[in-house]
């Protein structure tokens, strides 16, 4: 008994400053980026560097929002690029004329923005079913969709290229208000109400409980499956935002690029930001920080002159401090 | 095997347990759960290593270094979820790991199935052992299993609970294919739960319990009843009535129906399972491991689905599609595994209090935060949880307090029905009286209780009145004057009412 009590406070300490990493251990990454590039970068204060580093993490946060609910509830979801290349092949057949006569551009606009977003949180739906219904693992479920799923991009565009230049849709990607980049706008808000939705709502500790103790969950009369319905099919939805931010960018929608290793690079960023894999704590502004130090540390390399390949590794090492983090705190 | 201990963590799990087992018998080893059995099956198979004793196996001092080396020495283990590949042939499955060989390393398929097929009509099994194992019945995949450890040469085979999954047919099957390893020499170490199969086909009975041996018997010296109070802990001739808990009188203010369950039954695990409870009565279940207690009660809460009969809750029929209808209709489930069904660790105290009461703390999808804290302070504070406050981590605090934020997770929505599966398992004694005192307060208040324990003096002092089910089925209703420890145990031990 006297060796059990000598050893709390002990283990209590060691406790406490895995705690204190792994919560703002991110956001002191970052600053100490932040300062490093300040000190050490040319031209590391503009608005243009700001620009483009934001523009290259915008579509990894907004999946990775949707990635981090689902992991919340101990689930993956590998189907996340595929389900962009969908909806990017699907919104020019819009915006174009292509698949219906436009009464006019902003109609079409508006169908190729809603539609393809829908038609994304409906294949998330099906990763729900999946999952629910047949109770097959996660990471299987969703390699259906991850497979199958950028084959329906393809098979819809017969593969080809679709080219296009339409400013007005484009505006989403490239447009700018008050000198920021609009996507970055729909990036922070999709952050900020996620993580309103996540910490303050009854729906985001249902999530939350669901990935705590899945058991407990079901027999405190939580609605597990619907749950796990809804949380699939946001992040479905999530990567449909993505997917049409990505076709803007680049005024062209190629079903065999886009998302391309996605899923991986929003998983990577939820685990840096700190969510637990395993579920039950979960955080979006970790992710946001999490793709932002990811985005950081390349950019930091690439710009004091490391070749990209060996970028790959620090970001690999990255994310085994993450993880390494969380089983110091589990343990 | 004599004077073995063995801990875990500081916590022994063995304290100088013995077991002897002649070859070409039967041995019975019983106990309730955490007596100690599992871990004495896993030192003799080699998965775990001893602290301290001594082991001999044919006369010779003996420890398996893994379960690998103690399966080429002839032991082998046989447990209840049969660790087979479901997909691969019968013969496979039997030759896993030594599969007859021809040059080259290709396998040699004819002897393969050929030595299988024989192995199996040893114990009248006569199956194509080129069909996947998962095609057969549990029974024969068991069948199969004994088949493989046999053909390891085995002198020992140790069983656990190897019946549990079977129907009757199954079990009579199995326990002749168990006298057929006794007559070629083996030597069997029987684990059950179910004292009718022990009768018939065990020679000894090794019981334990809290980690020690406590009795060895010839089974025919020994009487059901005798078996179950040695395993239970109990000295027949001074059961006593009252004392040990903290459950003090009331009773007085039973109101009128609440629950009625009717010839329920799940699966193979309950056959014909009736009770009932009233409003402010603590209804105690009582019955040996497997005896479906546990079933009962989560198919009464709607966690599992009952096969057949049927319920009536609060004047209504109670046919509900899961816990969140049960919960509408005023029921609480505390279940027995606080760890792994109970507490969701990594949320606070908070958050676990208020799990269930969720909905109703609702404005608008918004989580009304004043308001869960004003409920979880004033539940904090009137049954006495311990902790630094609503926000410190559930998994900090002790089992006892635990225990109550679960509690208060049903009290908060005020229930008409408490199902508790072991209120008071793994708790130190300070707060199992806590607990206990307040089950009693809340029955006294008009709360219908079914109360599930392993533990006799709190059914016997607890509750009102105790059904006791024994495989399956509800063998006998004891009502307050007639509740002794002696009773229940003839209950649990034979299956009816002294």
């Amino acid at each position: 008994m006297t060796t059990a009590v000598e050893q709390k406070p002990n283990r209590l300490r060691r406790f406490d400053r895995a705690a204190f990493f792994q919560r703002y251990g991110v956001g002191l990454a970052l600053i100490l980026l932040i300062a490093f590039n300040l000190a050490v970068t040319p031209n590391f204060a503009t608005s243009q560097t700001l620009a483009v580093n934001l523009t290259q993490v915008c579509t990894i946060v907004i999946v990775g929002v949707g990635m981090t609910l689902v992991i919340a509830t101990g689930g993956i979801d590998l189907s996340v690029g595929s389900l962009m290349a969908i909806a990017g092949a699907l919104s020019p057949m819009f915006f174009t004329g292509q698949l219906i006569p436009l009464p006019n551009l902003y109609v079409g606009i508006a169908l190729g923005i809603v539609i393809p977003i829908l038609i994304a949180g409906m294949f998330g739906l099906f990763n729900g079913w999946l999952i629910t219904k047949f109770s097959i693992q996660p990471i299987i479920a969703t390699l259906v969709l991850f497979i199958a799923g950028r084959g329906i991009a393809q098979v819809s565009t017969n593969g080809d290229l679709q080219v296009f230049k339409v400013p007005e849709f484009q505006a989403i990607a490239i447009g700018r208000v008050l000198g920021v980049p609009f996507q970055v706008w729909i990036m922070l808000i999709i952050v900020a109400v996620a993580a309103f939705v996540l910490h303050r709502t009854v729906f985001g500790r249902q999530v939350l409980a669901v990935g705590g103790n899945e058991a407990a969950a079901r027999l405190s009369g939580i609605p597990v499956n619907r749950i796990k319905f809804l949380v699939y099919m946001i992040c479905g939805m999530c990567s449909g935002v993505a997917g049409l931010i990505v076709i803007a960018m680049n005024s062209a929608a190629d079903a065999n690029l886009i998302g391309l290793g996605m899923e991986l690079d929003a998983i990577a960023a939820v685990v840096v930001g700190g969510t637990l894999l395993s579920g039950g704590r979960a955080t979006i502004i970790g992710t946001l920080l999490g793709a932002l130090v990811i985005q950081l540390v390349r950019y930091t390399l690439l710009a004091n002159g490391v070749p990209d390949p060996a970028a790959l590794v620090v970001k690999a090492g990255l994310i085994v401090l993450a993880v390494w983090l969380q089983r110091q705190e589990q343990a | 095997m004599t004077a073995i201990t063995k801990s875990f963590g500081g916590v022994p799990a063995l304290s100088e347990a013995s077991l002897e087992v002649m070859p070409a018998e039967i041995m019975a080893l019983v106990g309730q759960n955490g007596a100690g059995k599992s871990t004495m099956i896993k030192i003799i198979n080699g998965a775990y290593v001893h602290d301290s004793g001594t082991i001999a196996f044919n006369g010779a001092p003996w420890t398996a270094g893994s379960p690998q080396q103690a399966q080429r020495a002839g032991i082998s283990t046989i447990f209840q979820e049969i660790n087979l590949i479901g997909y691969r042939s019968v013969a496979e499955n039997i030759f896993l790991g030594r599969e007859p060989k021809r040059s080259f390393g290709l396998l040699d398929w004819t002897r393969m199935n050929t030595q299988a097929a024989a192995l199996l009509a040893r114990f009248d099994v006569n199956v194509d052992v080129r069909a996947p194992l998962d095609r057969f019945s549990t029974a024969i995949q068991q069948m199969v299993a004994i088949a493989r450890a046999v053909s390891f040469d085995a002198r020992l085979v140790i069983m656990d609970e190897p019946t549990s999954s079977l129907d009757e047919a199954e079990v009579s099957v199995l326990l002749r294919t168990i006298q057929q390893l006794k007559s070629e020499g083996v030597a069997v170490i029987f684990v059950s739960h179910k004292l009718d199969e022990l009768y018939k086909v065990c020679d000894r009975v090794t019981i334990m319990r809290d980690g020690r041996t406590v009795a060895v018997s010839a089974m025919k010296d020994i009487s059901k009843l005798q078996l179950v109070a040695s395993m239970l802990g109990r000295d027949l001739a001074e059961v006593k009535k009252k004392g040990a808990t903290a459950f003090e009188g009331g009773g007085s203010k039973i109101g009128g129906e609440l629950l009625t369950a009717e010839h329920v039954s799940i699966g193979h695990r309950v056959h014909d399972a009736s009770l009932d409870i009233r409003r402010g009565e603590i209804v105690g279940l009582a019955g040996l491991l497997g005896s479906g207690r546990t079933e009962t009660a989560r198919a009464i809460f709607a966690a599992d689905r009952k096969t057949s009969g049927s319920i009536r809750f609060d004047g209504q029929t109670a046919e509900y599609n899961g816990p969140a209808d049960a919960i509408a209709a005023g029921m609480g489930y505390c279940s027995e595994d606080r760890k792994t069904q109970g507490i969701v660790p990594g949320m606070s105290v908070a958050e676990n209090l208020t799990l269930a009461l969720m909905p109703a703390l609702t404005r608008s999808g918004m989580l009304d935060e004043a308001r869960q804290r004003e409920v979880v302070e004033r539940f904090i504070k009137e049954i006495g949880i311990k902790c630094s406050g609503p926000n410190q981590k559930i998994r900090e605090l002790s089992g006892g307090n635990q225990q109550k934020v679960l509690l208060a997770r049903w009290l908060c929505m005020n229930p008409k029905l408490l199902i508790l599966d072991e209120p008071t398992r793994g708790i130190d004694v300070g707060a199992k009286a806590e607990i206990q005192n307040l089950i009693r307060r809340l029955a006294n208040e008009g709360l219908g209780v079914l109360m599930i324990s392993s533990e006799l003096e709190e059914i016997v002092e607890g509750a009102n009145r105790v059904f006791v089910l024994r495989e399956g089925r509800t063998v006998a209703q004891l009502d307050h004057e007639n509740i002794t420890e002696g009773d229940v145990m003839h209950a649990m031990a034979h299956g009816h009412n002294g």
